[in-house]
């Protein structure tokens, strides 16, 4: 397939995914480009971790289609799944850091069982990415289970960014840190974001986050993208549902199913 | 009506499980030979599986050899036949108890170990993140389990056999008068090779049905503390109750009459 500068680097074509007879994605259609750092906003259970695993593979869709750099990934698995993953770094919601190997470990993972580093050379390696998100060396040898929950985000974060991917994926990156530290993540993707040319792809509840670390913002509300533009329209974005999100409005088209 | 479609459910369900058992153990098994290996995992596992298991595999071959000897002497004494007692305990040891007691053992400690820990990746979605460092879960975890336990099992069953035997001697010489030199002689006489290597091609694969179990279902787990829990228990009901299936399938395939 031709690659231009235009080939996006993640495209998603009427992804739809239900789970029994809960449709959770009904027809996705979003483009990550080179070098954009992607905001995906939206309530809490409308899909926005499920669409993500769909693109890694974790979770297949129904239908639709999703490509990584032109390339059709929808079907792969086995090795060429492997290698597409190679692509990618990803940070869970909930950290799932290894509870069986030290930080360090984790950190190194990917360098160690997906690329053939070194272990010694790994281990460096880790310790300079975890002094990125604020973590000392005496952190690494500790096991995750003896970290705070924030801690074990920064960690997470370290491990997604270890292996220098092209691709990150950020599932709630700031939510459980306190706001000094939110920033101090927020910086840290920015920067990657620059220095190292990769596209992003976050989701965040955090709206102050997600203007300071995107250059576009996607919503998704049942099911569907309804809206997507640069992060600067996001206050005139004339959608009463992104309005209603972004203000945090209790009132408004969103309605919360809750009996009261 | 409803007897007939109970009976189609239950049937479906069986068979969907079956089904999707054989495509993980096929998986398992073809990962096996797969490259990368992971030989540290492997050497791991064997301590986690077989060396930790030894006290309680120990004790319990112990104890039946024990009891063993002393039903064998009971019973036998109505027939005035007393003497074959050594002869019975190891035949018996060698070829049934040694590794069905290690198996069901070994199935009550590492089955749930297994399916618990994996269960526990599951649901906290480690084997997702193993996946996207791009490192097969299969691989990495359901492969050195399954390798270590089928290497671990016979060399604990052949321990549990020695045991065992002791086990027999001890209580044969201290409660039954029978003279030590005799009792061993007559056991070494007796055992054949078959006796043994047929204990222990079962105890291969009653390893290989514990790591199986532990790891299908940790792998299947779903929901939280509470499905870790089932995960837990149905990987050592199910390992136990296929022990002792195979077993009877093992043993009329060796000793056919
Ligand atoms: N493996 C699964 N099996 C069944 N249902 C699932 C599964 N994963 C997610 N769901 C359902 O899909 C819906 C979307 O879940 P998802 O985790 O993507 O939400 P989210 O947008 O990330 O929410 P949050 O902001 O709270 O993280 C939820 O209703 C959830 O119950
Ligand atoms: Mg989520």
């Amino acid at each position: 397939m031709a690659r231009s500068a235009t080939t996006p680097k993640v495209e998603l074509r009427g992804v739809r995914k239900q789970f029994g007879r809960k449709v959770v994605l009904d027809g996705i259609d979003l483009t990550l480009d080179a070098g954009q750092s992607l905001v995906v906003i939206g309530g809490s259970g409308t899909g926005k971790s499920v669409m993500i695993k769909c693109v890694l593979g974790i979770l297949r869709p129904d239908s639709g289609r999703i490509f990584v750099d032109g390339q059709e990934v929808t079907h792969l698995h086995g090795r060429a799944r492997e290698a597409v993953l190679k692509k990618f770094g990803m940070l869970f919601q909930g950290s799932a850091l290894f509870d069986s190997l030290p930080v360090w470990e984790n950190v190194a993972f990917g360098l160690i069982q997906g690329h053939g580093v070194p272990r010694r050379k790994a281990r460096d390696i880790a310790i300079e990415k975890l002094a990125k998100v604020g973590l000392g060396p005496d952190v690494a040898m500790l096991s995750p289970a003896e970290l705070s929950g924030g801690m074990q985000k920064r960690v997470g974060l370290a491990r997604a960014i270890a292996a220098d991917p092209q691709i990150i994926f950020f599932d709630e990156p700031t939510t459980g840190l306190d706001p000094i530290m939110a920033d101090v993540i927020n910086g840290l993707i920015v920067s990657t974001v620059k220095d190292l040319g990769v596209s992003t792809l976050s989701i965040t509840h955090d709206m102050a986050s997600a203007r300071k670390i995107s250059s576009r913002i996607a919503m998704l509300y049942k099911g569907k993208i309804i809206w997507d533009g640069p992060t600067a329209d996001i206050d005139n974005s004339g959608n009463p549902y992104v309005d209603q999100f972004i203000h945090g409005r209790a009132e408004g088209p969103i309605k919360m199913e809750v009996r009261r | 009506m409803n007897i007939l479609r109970a009976i189609g459910h239950v049937v479906l369900v069986f068979f969907r499980a079956t089904g999707s058992l054989a495509v993980f153990a096929a998986d398992a098994v073809s990962a096996c030979v797969r490259p990368p290996i992971y030989w540290l995992l492997i050497v791991r596992q064997m301590m986690r599986i077989g060396y930790f298991s030894l006290p309680v595999v120990g004790l319990t071959a112990f104890f039946t050899g024990g009891v063993l000897a002393l039903q064998i002497f009971i019973g036998s004494s109505r027939y005035g036949a007393e003497t074959f007692v050594p002869q019975i305990v190891v035949l018996g040891i060698t070829r049934e108890l040694g590794p069905v007691i290690a198996g069901l053992m070994v199935a009550g400690r590492v089955a749930a170990a297994i399916a618990a820990e994996i269960g526990t990746m599951r649901v906290t979605e480690q084997i997702d993140a193993l996946t996207t460092l791009s490192t097969n879960p299969v691989k990495y975890l359901v492969v050195p389990r399954l390798l270590a336990a089928v290497i671990s099992m016979p060399i604990l069953v052949a321990i549990a056999d020695s045991i065992g035997v002791l086990g027999g001697y001890v209580v044969a010489t201290e409660s039954l008068n029978f003279n030590g030199t005799v009792y061993l002689r007559n056991t070494a006489n007796f055992v054949t090779n078959q006796d043994v290597t047929s204990g222990l091609i079962k105890a291969a694969v009653f390893g290989f049905i514990i790591a199986l179990m532990g790891c299908y279902h940790g792998f299947n787990s779903r929901g939280g503390a509470q499905g870790v829990g089932t995960a837990t228990t149905n990987a050592v009901v199910s390992a136990s109750i296929l022990i002792l299936a195979a077993n009877y399938i093992l043993t009329s395939v060796i000793f056919p009459h």
